[in-house]
């Protein structure tokens, strides 16, 4: 439609005969706006207008037939860019990694059917590691609903349980509500994904639009500002702890709470862990930093937890992959629990004080009664503690042994790929062995530098991820560190990559196998590897990673030998045009240490096959750093 | 395992009765009984459900239905201080022998014959969970051909109101 028959529309602002009235350019929206006029549009027209009203610069996803109306106002935006992915699992992921990376919400969008249901494992995803999505797919006209029309799945009654919440739209006027609505809900309180599902006819259909849309909520209300008396009984805890630990969950990356964060650690000299969402929340190079607890955390971050006399518990969960067996976590601790969330707190672990409220407000509180206390001379003396944990990192640092045969570590590679890229990079990993290796061996030092799916575990995310957040961080370097296996579930995005100039660099962890699966088989199943192998590098090259990449318009590469680690990592580095992938064939019967196995206690962590850590010789040491310490100060 | 009364305020919208039964069935409680209906504000409808669950486990239901964007209000009904009432209809056979038995029992439950047959009685009786199952034990050896019964409803007793709270914060 042109120019002038627009205008006219725009201008008239009556009702027009014209089946399909044309958006109205933004700043003509802008006039009516503040003249409070509202516009006639359609619903897809509306629903591009609510998009650009709640400031979505990116909407990733594949057309279909219900959502067809939609995607026509779509091609006029000039504030919407709507990248065309290959998969819409891809879409899902690539709007979880570009929110994960800015801290906005990510969009995607996709038609009914097989369309909405391919985004499940990405809703399914963001709900479990708190990550803010909307999600809009196409539904069949209403007058179809429930009757098996073509392509119709009941998408809302299938995301119920996996969304915070989710909409079914049938009626034209509800979209710019309903929008609204919908990024309200998934930014604020506890993040999460919500879904809204608009019938075909709705899309259709002749409305009026005007922004902002009134919306009441009146059974959502989050609770962000914590309770002082809560508070106050927090800081006494800490006064009278003896071995406090600062357990920190992606809850405080999430609400931005990194730097509130560091100066209640400093200020209270308290020793911190972070969990596998909070990576980066404190720098990795900070003293009072002991790792990542769980599973595959370190030494001195789950041995801190086991000893510790209170947690301070913040944005976390105590996820089973962090406590082990619950019952015998931690067993000599007092909890604080802080959370957004309140159905979180006491849920796996009974909490001694809870806290609901937004973790930068209660860091930021706590931080305040705790000075005050330490004013009036009521602060705790940690020093004996603090040189215990200290001389656990020390005594056993996360490390590896290289492969005696000469062949590439993969924890090597990881190592170098951080050293050389740096903290200002994005690292996103999928899930496996290669994740825990991300997740151990590269410094972070920033929030939202790390990104992985943590709750869900679900393979395949790196790539999609790694391609929302360089959309929407494209000043940095993102690096996917991948796994064979991960790689080959959604690896088709590199070629939205490609077209859609999104230069990622992908690390392909390649031990051909399903790597994670074929440790717990040597470990648990004596070595009977049943349907691990991937053929990917041992043997044979199916797909041979290079040539892949190189048919989807990629430069690929190839490191096989450590000494030819660096130089690859360099040229890749210097691409900045094309994604890169990078075939990292490594050693295949490499293995995450130190671990927890599962369903038992953490105090059962093993450092290396069979080989507890040796706590005579840790004690003894950490008794001569005690005296080194001293000496130090005389 | 015990059983709590929850009174469950939600808005009044399609979709909210499936996303409270899957809640309950995601998060693995028992439900023992559920009732809906409206409220004296059209906007609102009121759940009544009876989960049996431990102390703890009740937070967890409670704090994961108050998470539900449409759920205004959960307020645990204790049972003394509330009225708690089922209904029951059921169809009891009584041929010209056995019916004036049955309509003594009737009687004595103060319950009411809403529908009679040639040998059977329709009985319609409200109360407690206790009285309705001492009724359908005295009926049984009469032979009960069918039964349908209502989830329970709760109020709490004296003048303060849940809905107007609800309200006042909404």
């Amino acid at each position: 439609m042109g120019q002038t028959a627009r205008e006219h529309i725009e201008r008239s602002g009556d009702d027009v005969s014209d089946d399909k009235p044309a958006a109205p350019s933004p700043a003509a929206l802008a006039h009516q706006a503040r003249a409070k006029t509202p516009v006639t549009v359609t619903g897809a027209q509306s629903l591009v207008l609510a998009l650009e009203a709640v400031g979505v610069d990116t909407v990733f996803g594949i057309p279909g037939g219900a959502i067809l109306p939609a995607y026509d106002p779509l091609l006029d935006s000039v504030k919407v860019r709507h990248i065309l992915v290959r998969h819409e699992q891809g879409a899902g992921h690539a709007a979880e990694g570009y929110a994960s990376a800015t801290g906005r919400v990510g969009v995607c969008m996709a038609t009914s059917g097989p369309g909405a249901t391919n985004l499940v494992t990405p809703i399914a995803d963001a709900h479990m590691d708190s990550v803010p999505i909307v999600a809009i797919t196409g539904q069949v006209s209403s007058g179809a609903i429930g009757t098996d029309a073509f392509q119709e799945a009941d998408i809302r009654g299938i995301t119920m349980p996996i969304t915070k919440h989710n909409y079914l739209v049938t009626s034209a006027d509800e979209i710019p509500r309903v929008i609204a609505e919908a990024f309200h809900i998934a930014s604020t309180g506890r993040p999460g994904p919500v879904l809204v599902d608009i019938s075909k006819d709705a899309l259709q259909a002749r409305t009026t639009f005007s922004w902002p849309p009134k919306f009441e909520l009146p059974g959502y209300r989050p609770v962000a500002r914590p309770h002082s008396k809560q508070i106050r009984e927090a800081a006494r805890l800490i006064a009278e702890a003896k071995r406090p630990v600062l357990y920190v969950g992606g809850g405080v990356i999430r609400s931005g709470a990194s730097e509130e964060l560091l100066k209640l650690a400093e200020l209270a000299q308290i020793p911190v862990v972070t969990t596998l969402m909070a990576r980066g929340a404190v720098p990795d190079s900070h003293p009072l930093h002991l790792g990542m607890p769980g599973m595959h955390g370190s030494v001195a971050a789950v041995t801190a937890l086991q000893k510790s006399d209170l947690l301070i518990t913040l944005g976390a969960r105590f996820d089973d992959r962090v406590t082990g067996q619950l019952a015998s976590f931690a067993p000599d601790a007092k909890v604080i629990h802080a959370d957004i969330d309140p159905a979180e707190i006491s849920k796996n672990r009974v909490a001694d004080v809870p806290i609901v409220g937004d973790c930068k407000e209660v860091v930021t509180e706590l931080t305040e009664v705790v000075r005050a206390d330490r004013e009036a001379g009521r602060s705790g003396d940690y020093d004996a503690w603090r040189r215990q944990t200290r001389a656990w990192k020390r005594t056993y640092p996360v490390g590896y042994t290289p492969p005696e045969d000469g062949s590439l570590a993969p924890q090597y590679v990881i190592e170098r790929i951080g050293a050389l890229t740096g903290p200002e990079a994005v690292y996103v990993a999928g899930v496996g062995q290669h994740q825990m290796w991300a997740a151990q061996f590269v410094d972070y030092e920033r929030p939202n530098s790390w990104l992985n799916s943590g709750g869900l575990g679900t393979m395949g995310y790196a790539v999609p991820a790694a391609m929302g957040a360089k959309r929407g961080e494209p000043d940095r370097t993102v690096w996917a560190i991948d796994g064979d296996g991960c790689f080959q579930m959604t690896n088709q995005e590199l070629a939205t990559c490609v077209i859609n100039n999104i230069p990622i660099k992908v690390a392909i962890i390649n031990n051909s196998s399903l790597g994670m699966v074929r440790q717990w088989q040597s470990l648990f199943y004596d070595k009977r590897y049943s349907n691990t192998d991937l053929h990917t590098s041992v043997g044979r090259r199916v797909p041979d990673f290079v040539k892949l990449a190189e048919a989807y318009g990629c430069v690929g590469l190839r490191c096989e030998r450590p000494e030819e680690v660096d130089d690859t990592i360099r040229k890749a580095l210097e691409v900045n045009d094309v994604p890169v992938v990078v075939d990292f064939v490594v050693h295949r019967d490499a293995m995450v240490w130190p671990m927890v196995p599962a369903g038992v206690s953490n105090d059962a962590i093993q450092v290396a096959k069979d080989t507890a850590p040796q706590w005579d010789r840790e004690e003894s040491e950490a008794d001569e750093q005690a005296l080194l310490d001293r000496m130090e100060k005389h | 395992m015990s059983k709590h009364t929850l009174s469950v305020l939600v808005e009044n919208k399609p979709g909210v009765l499936t996303r409270i039964a899957a809640l309950f069935s995601r998060r693995g409680f028992n439900i023992d009984s559920l009732a809906v209906g409206p409220t004296e504000i059209p906007e609102i409808s009121r759940m009544t459900v009876v989960v049996d669950v431990e102390e703890l486990p009740l937070e967890q239901v409670t704090k994961q239905l108050n998470k539900l964007v449409e759920v205004l209000k959960v307020v645990e009904l204790d049972s003394h201080a509330s009225v708690q009432r089922e209904i029951l209809l059921v169809k009891v056979k009584a041929d010209l022998q056995a019916r004036s038995h049955v309509l003594e029992t009737v009687q004595l439950f103060r319950a009411k014959v809403v529908d009679v047959a040639s040998d059977t009685l329709t009985i319609e009786v409200t109360g407690n969970r206790d009285k309705l199952s001492a009724f359908l034990e005295v009926l049984e050896p009469f032979g009960i051909k069918e039964l349908v019964q209502s989830g329970l409803v709760a109020i709490g007793r004296g003048p303060r109101s849940i809905t107007d709270r609800a309200l006042r914060t909404a």
